[in-house]
């Protein structure tokens, strides 16, 4: 079978369905609202927030394989750019930018300008400690999971904290190699 | 509870323009963040009913603001009908309703509909334009199709009605 050629973010975006932006993100704060009004305590609903992001990264990532047809990431390098390029275009139709890798290569800084979760959105000072978009940092944690990589990811700047841009520090814990449960017939 | 205590004063947010409305993300994006509010609220409660109840206030909330009822499709929704019963009911229905689209119901969860939501905007909707109405989703099985149509019922109250009769 031919090899087949990677699809571009755009592309790919122009090729699947498709919904309007601000339902997305209405649900979206409809959901947060929620947990705030179940879990009260902003450090339980960030947890809370990470982990229904992991759920969804873990599925995720089989869509993402299927559609944008990438071939195995030579490093790490190449992961940040495709996360940043494709997977963030292909589900959320914006792209981020990749920067501040440290001196080993294992861990960068992706920068968000623009986020569709967030539109319309402002914290409360009761909430100031939210991470109102933990959500993504779950979906690209379970992702990287079921692509062999552990990872660890923080947020270094917030918008809606009051800086300019979205800041996600994605850091290389270790690669778990895969296991077969049976040999593999070549 | 939400809502109280000082809003930071961020003049650039309502500021913001407002022509952004036209952006979009996939659909499979809004469907997973779909399946987890729907399983979260799985966890909340214990019947159905409440199920449903939880989504649709979550569906509220959504309606309330957005007066444009998801335009994310070219054409509006299959069919718009007057019920014959009662004067006041008025009947929205879809033959795949995007929240159902990918949401598999399990036996025991019988007549659970995620329509629950769909519903909810609805009455979000109609409530901020000064309509009240009660709005319900129901499953209307169809003959010769694998999958039952959703109906989103709208039931308008009774000053509506007075209202319109007024303005003649």
């Amino acid at each position: 079978m031919a090899p087949l050629v990677p699809k571009s973010g755009d592309a790919i975006f122009a090729s699947i369905d498709r919904v309007n932006a601000e339902l997305f993100t209405l649900t979206y704060g409809a959901m947060v609202r929620q947990l705030l009004t179940d879990l009260e305590e902003v450090d339980v609903v960030n947890k809370q927030l990470d982990q229904m992001g992991y759920n969804i990264g873990v599925r995720l990532i089989d869509e993402f394989l299927a559609k944008s047809n990438v071939s195995r990431c030579v490093d790490f390098k190449e992961t940040a750019d495709v996360i940043a390029k494709v997977g963030l275009k292909m589900f959320l139709g914006v792209t981020a930018s990749v920067s501040n890798w440290d001196p080993e290569g294992s861990s960068f800084s992706l920068v968000l300008d623009d986020n569709p979760l967030v539109d319309f959105v402002e914290l409360p000072d009761t909430f100031q400690g939210l991470h109102y978009c933990n959500i993504l940092s779950g979906v690209i944690r379970g992702a990287l999971e079921m692509v062999s990589m552990k990872t660890e990811i923080t947020w270094i700047r917030d918008m809606l904290h009051g800086d300019d841009a979205y800041e996600l520090r994605v850091k290389l814990l270790k690669q778990i190699p895969e296991e077969y449960p049976y040999k593999d017939d070549e | 509870m939400i809502g109280v205590g000082k809003i930071k004063h961020y003049t650039n947010l309502l500021e913001k323009p407002l022509s952004r409305g036209r952006q979009e993300v996939s659909l499979s994006a809004f469907a997973f963040l779909f399946s987890e509010l729907v399983q979260y609220n799985q966890t909340q409660v214990d019947n159905i009913a409440e199920l449903e109840r939880r989504l649709e206030d979550a569906g509220y909330a959504v309606g309330a603001r957005v007066l444009e009822l998801l335009c994310h499709r070219e054409k509006v929704a299959d069919s718009l009908e007057k019920g014959t019963e009662h004067e006041d009911e008025y009947m929205i229905s879809e033959k795949e309703l995007l929240v159902n689209r990918f949401i598999s119901i399990p036996k025991d969860m019988g007549a659970f509909n995620c329509g629950a939501f769909v519903a909810g905007i609805v009455k979000g909707v109609l409530d901020s334009a000064g309509f009240p109405a009660v709005v319900t989703a129901h499953f209307v099985p169809m003959e010769g199709q694998q999958r039952p149509r959703t109906t989103i019922l709208i039931k308008f109250a009774e000053e509506v009605l007075r209202r319109e009769a007024r303005l003649g």
